[in-house]
């Protein structure tokens, strides 16, 4: 099992829902976030081209934040699902600047945090909260070892890129273009 | 000036801050769930509620989930609701910062003098409510029922509504008509004899190509069109975006027309010239359902591409293509009426226009047009009837606007300063979770008006600026701390909502129909409140309709059957429209018996002089005008507005980014606060462009207190429609500042 995450770059129109949604669902802090919306721009006016991103951790297969975490606090879970154990993990921030997408932060606690793809509510068979929240139903979650799940169907039918591939990361977070 | 109503700030008010600390609050949060018999439990171990949110206009269903310690977690949508499909919008799920906002308003305010100062004195219910009364009763007596006036937005108002109409007064009116949508409903009522109406009719789910003329769907989040477009764009619509602005819609768009701002009525025009000419307009619809074609065609002989070219700076060939792009969907495509409208004067005008291409299109009543929706029918109590007023709200506006089919809160706003030529002159307001001073445009206008009552009665959750106006503060818990009336909604299919309490409301706040009904008893207006506990209304109201209280607060939403299968019109179907001919009016006999051009004609609007720039203003997806400004987790998406210049522009001044600035605007008003530019190739270098609803003057609010720039403030030169009296706001023009000194 190989859990992964599609993001439709046509249809999201960065309203940051799935910010605060995973705010709520994770009671992650006011001030920080473990999802985020990125907009790109092009062109001149009235030539412009605009991409918008909703991003998070990417839940790498090849991931240096696990490689360089000295405590193993930083691991792979269930269906390659990068987590760090709250109480394993020292703060040194290893991983933070091992990190190529800038997906994690020290949690006001002491801990470092980021997305954990929702796996508590993947385990009760629910969607991710940022996916099942956004109003433009732009994100596909699913497994990729299942050729029928909605993002590997999605995956075969669409055009897509991965951030930052030249990191050899083997990312996890899909953008459909 | 006499300065009798002098704007109140923070340091009266600290006394509330100290009696509500956190440690009573924890205690209190505690025996939330064992007091409140009707939770239950729901899929995740959390205790759900239905609501339906109040964040803004959109009123989605949903369920307000707690934690074990009885504490609101989150609000997710509910999936029944055809509102909202089980997604909130940004603003919705984020509407927990409403109730935990520790800037809210805490307790009843009476403002008194001591020592020559003015200032608010924390007071109790009852004294707040006899105050409130004897006031209303002493206006009443002296200047006769009609100088008493409720200005309101959101589910309260109705509760206020039956005092004000008990007392024999039918001036009540929302700043979301005149300042914002009645154009097109005047517009679109002219042309079809029907309006469009909240939530809009439009078939975006179904439709092929969805035109859109400075509505930037997406930033503004209208919950259920955002969602539709999104399954348009997976179907592959056609999205033509007009807007100065490359808006985040533009960028979805097969076309961006980036037109010279205030010359949409031209391409309007234009586009309609070419599909006549060009002979694509549905020929059967026209002539069975529309009056006026012959009329039509004449008159827009004047509109060629190649004139509207000099006029809009659009090419001549991308308004053929665009044009064509339209009549190859029809009757599949909406060319969407917009919300917010009130531009430049001529609105009502513009959306004639919009009315119209529809029309030719044959779009209205077709699927992936506008389809025909329904609204359920839930009975009410019978109470006895109102009185009727002596003088109604269309005296307060002195003969004009006639057409105008609901109260302008703008003409009430007029009526409360002594003119002699108006009916008559309203002297008491009760002002109902709608903050005017940013609301109504001319901000000196509405403080002129404020000092001449003498009853302001402000109804809120949060120290709106309006607040520090009032004689008397009402502080009202949120929308997740109590019942409301029954959301009624129109759409494909009719629903019901419930809103019921999640949580006690927190600090001395109570719901609106609990104060409205306490005035009642002080004013002997009771037989209008037979309730005295709005859910026993609410649950009366659902057995006639075959359900209950109990059902509704397990499963939040209810659809309901249409009683008619009319969603489209059939083939060939005969039809009646509202209208004076009982057609489709292209040439309006409405209008022209009034006195107004029964069809769209062009007119020029003044433009920027040397050195200034069209002040242009949206929404933003995380906020719903101003009402969201302090919520602690929408600000942290976004906490102040930036001013959006283009890089010619900011070359010109030498401005750079996150650099602070000040305006000014042609009348010269300068800013109170300043505004961090952006410099971005998305706007004209014609204007520049912010997100309303910042720059709060209030320092009760200590999250938005100074932070970017309030629109309204600068928006000092109105452009009253003549048909319905709106407020055009899009003639003010502003140039940078770099301190804002006012000139000896
Ligand atoms: S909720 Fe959806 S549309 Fe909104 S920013 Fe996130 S991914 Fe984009
Ligand atoms: S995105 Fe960063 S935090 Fe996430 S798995 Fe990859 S390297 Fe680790
Ligand atoms: S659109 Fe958003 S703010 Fe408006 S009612 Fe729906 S969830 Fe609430």
């Amino acid at each position: 099992m190989r859990y992964a995450m599609a993001i439709d770059t046509k249809k999201c129109v960065g309203c940051s829902d799935c910010v605060v949604a995973c705010q709520t669902e994770n009671d992650v802090p006011i001030g920080y976030c473990r999802d985020w919306v990125v907009e790109v721009m092009d062109g001149t006016y009235p030539q412009l081209e605009m991409e918008i991103r909703s991003e998070r951790c990417n839940h790498c297969e090849n991931s240096p934040c696990v490689r360089c975490c000295p405590t193993g606090a930083s691991h792979y879970g269930e269906g390659g699902i990068v987590l760090v154990t709250e109480n394993k993990c020292i703060g040194c921030s290893a991983c933070i600047t091992s990190c190529p997408y800038d997906a994690r932060f020290v949690h006001p606690k002491g801990y470092v945090d980021k997305c954990t793809f929702c796996l508590h509510r993947v385990k009760k068979g629910l969607q991710p909260a940022c996916v099942a929240v956004c109003p433009t139903k732009c994100m596909y979650f699913g497994d990729l070892d299942d050729p029928r799940s909605e993002v590997s169907m999605v995956l075969k039918k669409r055009k897509w890129k991965t951030l930052i591939p030249e990191a050899g990361t083997k990312p996890h977070l899909y953008f459909l273009i | 000036m006499n300065s009798r109503r002098q704007f109140l700030k923070i340091s009266s008010l600290s006394a509330a801050g100290l009696i509500f600390g956190g440690g009573l609050l924890d205690a209190f949060a505690e025996n939330l769930v064992k007091k409140n018999p009707s939770h239950f439990k729901g899929p995740f171990d959390f205790v759900r509620t239905p609501t339906y949110c109040e964040v803004c206009f959109w009123k989605c269903a949903g369920w307000v989930y707690k934690d074990e310690n009885g504490r609101i977690k989150k609000i997710i949508g509910n999936n029944d609701d055809p509102n909202c499909n089980g997604r909130f919008c940004p603003r919705g799920t984020g509407g927990v910062g409403m109730y935990n906002d520790e800037d809210r308003l805490k307790t009843p305010l009476i403002r008194t003098e001591e020592r020559g100062e003015q200032t608010f004195r924390e007071a109790s219910w009852d004294e707040a409510f006899d105050y409130i009364a004897a006031k209303l009763q002493k206006v009443k007596k002296e200047h006769g029922p009609e100088s008493l006036a409720l200005f309101s937005h959101g589910s309260g108002g109705k509760y206020f509504g039956k005092v004000l109409k008990g007392l024999g007064s039918n001036n009540i009116a929302a700043p979301s008509y005149a300042q914002c949508r009645g154009p097109r409903e005047v517009a679109f009522l002219a042309t079809y004899g029907q309006g469009i109406n909240s939530p809009e009719n439009t078939d975006i789910r179904d439709t092929k190509c969805l035109v859109l003329i400075g509505s930037h769907l997406g930033e503004n989040m209208h919950n259920g069109q955002v969602q539709e477009m999104s399954d348009a764009i997976d179907k592959g619509a056609t999205i033509i975006t007009v807007d100065p602005r490359f808006s985040t819609v533009a960028s979805k768009s097969k076309f961006w027309l980036p037109i010279k701002p205030s010359t949409d009525m031209a391409l309007l025009l234009t586009w309609m010239n070419v599909i006549i000419n060009e002979e694509l307009y549905d020929k059967k619809y026209v002539e069975k359902y529309c009056y006026g074609f012959d009329q039509l065609k004449e008159h827009v002989q004047q509109y060629t591409p190649e004139w509207a070219y000099g006029v809009t700076t659009l090419k001549p060939q991308q308004i053929r293509e665009t044009a064509r792009a339209m009549a190859d969907a029809a009757p599949a495509v909406i060319v969407h009426p917009g919300r917010h409208v009130t531009w430049y004067g001529d609105d009502t005008q513009r959306l004639r226009a919009v009315a119209i291409l529809n029309a030719l299109l044959g779009s209205w009543g077709r699927r992936g047009g506008f389809y025909n929706p329904e609204k359920a029918s839930v009975p009410h109590y019978k109470i006895p009837k109102f009185p009727k007023p002596n003088k109604s709200w269309r005296e307060a506006l002195g003969g004009k606007y006639n057409l105008a089919d609901l109260a302008l809160a703008s003409g009430l706003c007029d009526a409360s300063m002594p003119t002699p030529d108006l009916g008559h002159q309203i002297k008491a307001w009760i002002v109902n979770g709608t903050n005017l001073i940013n609301t109504l445009p001319n901000q000196a206008n509405t403080l002129k008006a404020i000092q001449e009552l003498d009853l302001i009665a402000v109804v809120d959750t949060m120290p709106m600026e309006i607040t520090g106006y009032a004689d008397v503060v009402l502080p009202e818990c949120t929308y997740l701390e109590r019942y409301d009336s029954l959301r009624v909604s129109q759409g494909r299919e009719p629903s019901i909502a419930l809103r019921m309490p999640a949580v006690d409301p927190k600090y001395n706040t109570k719901p609106a129909y609990w104060m409205a009904r306490e005035i009642a008893k002080r004013l002997d207006l009771l037989d209008y409140f037979p309730f005295e506990n709005l859910e026993d209304e609410i649950d009366w109201e659902l057995q006639q309709v075959g359900t209950s209280l109990e059902e509704m607060q397990r499963i939040g939403v209810k659809r309901i059957k249409r009683e008619y299968d009319d969603l489209y019109f059939e083939k060939n179907e005969d039809i009646e429209f509202d209208t004076n001919t009982g057609k489709i009016e292209l040439y309006s006999t409405a209008l022209a018996e009034e006195g107004f051009e029964p069809i769209p004609v062009f007119v020029q609007h003044p433009e920027p002089q040397e050195g200034f720039y069209r002040l242009i203003y949206g929404r933003a997806p995380m906020h719903t005008f101003s009402r969201t400004a302090n919520n602690p987790n929408l600000t942290d998406l976004m906490d102040e507005n930036t001013l959006w210049v283009n890089p010619k522009v900011a070359k010109e001044w030498d401005l750079k980014n996150d650099q602070y600035v000040y305006l000014e605007n042609q009348d010269g008003i300068i800013s109170d606060f300043s505004i961090k530019v952006r410099v971005t190739e998305r706007i004209r270098f014609d204007s520049v462009y912010m997100v309303h609803g910042f720059g709060h003057a209030d320092k009760r609010m200590k999250r938005c207190f100074g932070k970017g720039i309030s629109d309204t403030q600068l928006i000092s030169n109105v452009m009253i429609d003549p048909i319905m009296g709106g407020t055009g706001m899009r003639g003010n023009f502003v140039t940078f500042r770099f301190d804002n000194k006012k000139e000896a």
